[in-house]
């Protein structure tokens, strides 16, 4: 459905150094650095798969999603969506995909939400049959009962994502790309969305591509992660994978009532040690935590214990760190 | 042409709820507009009469410039194209199965009669009452009157495929700053909003002619008042439609060719 192959695109980038000088000298001639966005990425996406795409800030993840909703045009690699080029063939394209960029908005700011989606129904020329079926399940989903005839000035960040997100979705595109769809949102609008995604994903066969930094949004909707860097894509395979692959210690929280001396115990770490608290890491690829907790209960009074694998963000940040991105 | 239909009428609706603004602009324009009268009054009184321009004449040119105001000047721009431009919104523009050229002329073209629809009807009624010689005079006889609609909502279309081409140009400036200033006056100028073309030397009036500007707005002013007849009017609507023609042109390719070398701000 998608196959994307060798993409490459560099940006031409302005730059100035500081001072007065500088600023003289750039009204005549300026200079540019030459950046390379993307670096040879190639993928392929199923019908019918719910795609991550992470990485860092300015790892190429939006460059790419512009390159297949054809905004940008790349400077060499292939790409074709449903058999067309989408640069190429930019309107056909865009006919049967959707769009969400979390940072913009698509909804005209004075009006109410109703004047613009019927404003993208007559652009993509939905028949009002499929405009009343779309719209009544998306309210009905979406929860837009409320704020249909609202202006979209007057709605909460949550309300507008929500509307954002039907917005994109009016015309039944076959893909949606989702650009930092919860950025921004809170706990209840976040779980909301996600449960959205994943409903329109089993119910019509949507193809989800999805850009964020939260891992909860990972963790939750997709089966499959495309982690870039640098303009190169490192992963690709399933979450749980990758999660494995870094997984490799637990935080024990002890809590006890002694002086707190413990004897030397072997690959652990004692992150603190006070106030008849103790915090260690433990590393699991060489003992058990178990063999741990025996260990410690020989010389410690155990209140209370709790284990907790290594969080999520700190897995993605040593990624991010090992693959030096 | 559904899409564009619907985005001219939804845009052209938005546009009706700013009704301070049009008040506003209003109450500057009357006030402008008799100052202007009042000045050309004392040189006309002083100075003898041009004889290119008679002074019923002169009045109605102003009075009509007041009221279409919103469809004849070129510095009148919409900030959200150039934003949309510089903070990289343009994303979801390109995301839309429409010609981005023909979208954006829409929507320039609706915001603009929107905010003419509400000045033009009050400043027209009120100049009308006026007493003489600052009345604004009925047109010399119906074909006058026709020819003055047809060709003021050709300039329109001009005036907006003229703009086009300024929209465009902030792709490559990044700042649309330059390019409002310089051909904003350049507009306002050559358009004859500042000096009526009649009264400017005539070197400067054949300047004038072979300028795309003034075809948006003194035409149909001196059309209205008798100025220019009939007969000449109904050639000077074959002009307006080549320079339509050429400058909607020239828009949509330098629209398709910037587009392909387009970058996204802001990420």
């Amino acid at each position: 459905m998608i196959t994307v192959k060798g993409l490459c695109k560099t940006f031409k980038v302005a730059k100035r150094s500081a001072g007065t000088k500088a600023a003289f000298k750039a009204l005549f001639k300026r200079e540019y650095d030459e950046i390379e966005a993307l670096r040879e990425v190639s993928f392929n996406i199923k019908a019918g798969e719910v795609v991550g795409y992470i990485g860092p800030n300015g790892a190429g993840k939006s460059t790419t999603i512009k390159i297949m909703t054809g905004i940008l045009v790349p400077d060499s690699g292939s790409c074709e969506i449903l058999g067309r080029i989408p640069w190429k063939d930019r309107i056909a394209h865009v006919k049967d995909i959707g769009v969400v960029f979390g940072q913009r908005s698509q909804l005209m700011w004075d009006i109410p939400v109703i004047d613009s989606f019927e404003l993208l129904r007559d652009i993509y020329r939905v028949s009002d049959h499929q405009y009343r079926m779309n719209l009544d399940k998306l309210t009905d989903i979406l929860d837009l009962t409320q704020i249909l005839y609202t202006p979209v000035r007057q709605l909460s960040l949550g309300q507008r994502m929500r509307c954002e997100i039907a917005a994109s979705l009016l015309h039944s595109p076959k893909i949606l790309f989702l650009d930092e769809p919860t950025i921004g949102l809170d706990a209840v609008s976040k779980i909301a969305v996600r449960k959205f995604i994943k409903d329109i994903n089993k119910e019509n066969g949507v193809t989800v591509i999805l850009t964020t930094h939260d891992m909860g949004d990972v963790e939750a909707l997709t089966d499959r992660v495309l982690l870039i860097g640098k303009g190169q894509i490192l992963f690709d395979g399933s979450f749980k994978k990758l999660k494995s692959r870094y997984n490799t210690y637990s935080i024990l929280t002890v809590d006890h009532s002694g002086d707190g001396s413990i004897s030397d115990m072997q690959n652990i770490e004692i992150l603190s040690n006070i106030n008849g608290r103790i915090v260690l890491q433990v590393d699991t690829s060489h003992r058990t935590v178990s063999s741990v907790i025996r260990q410690l209960s020989d010389s410690l009074e155990i209140r209370d214990i709790s284990v907790e694998s290594r969080p999520i963000e700190e897995i993605i940040a040593a990624l991010y760190k090992e693959y030096r991105i | 042409m559904k899409p564009y239909i619907s985005a001219l009428r939804v845009r052209y609706l938005n546009g009706l709820q700013y009704r301070a603004a049009a008040l506003g602009g209003l109450t500057t324009q009357l006030f402008w507009g008799l100052m202007r009268i009042f000045l050309y009054n004392a040189f006309y009184k002083s100075g003898g009469q041009p004889p290119t321009m008679n002074f019923p004449e002169l009045v109605s040119y102003i009075w009509l410039q007041q009221a279409f105001l919103a469809i004849i000047m070129l510095y009148d721009w919409d900030y959200e194209l150039f934003d949309m431009i510089t903070s990289g919104n343009i994303s979801y523009e390109l995301c839309r199965p429409c010609n981005l050229y023909g979208f954006w002329y829409v929507k320039l073209l609706s915001k603009r009669l929107a905010s003419a629809t509400l000045r033009f009807s009050p400043i027209i009624l009120i100049s009308l009452l006026l007493p003489t010689p600052y009345r604004l005079t009925l047109p010399h006889n119906i074909m006058s009157l026709l020819l003055f609609l047809v060709t003021m909502l050709l300039g329109s279309l001009l005036l907006v495929a003229i703009s086009m081409l300024i929209y465009i140009s902030v792709f490559k400036t990044m700042s649309p700053v330059g390019s409002m200033a310089f051909f904003g006056i350049l507009g306002e100028f050559f358009s004859g909003m500042l000096i009526p073309i009649p009264l400017m030397p005539e070197w400067l009036q054949r300047i004038c002619y072979i300028m795309p500007f003034r075809w948006t707005s003194d035409l149909p002013f001196r059309i209205y008042s008798g100025n220019i007849s009939v007969s000449q009017g109904l050639m000077s609507i074959g002009v307006q439609i080549l320079w339509i023609f050429v400058l909607v042109s020239m828009g949509l390719a330098m629209m398709k060719r910037i587009t392909k070398r387009i970058v996204i701000q802001g990420g």
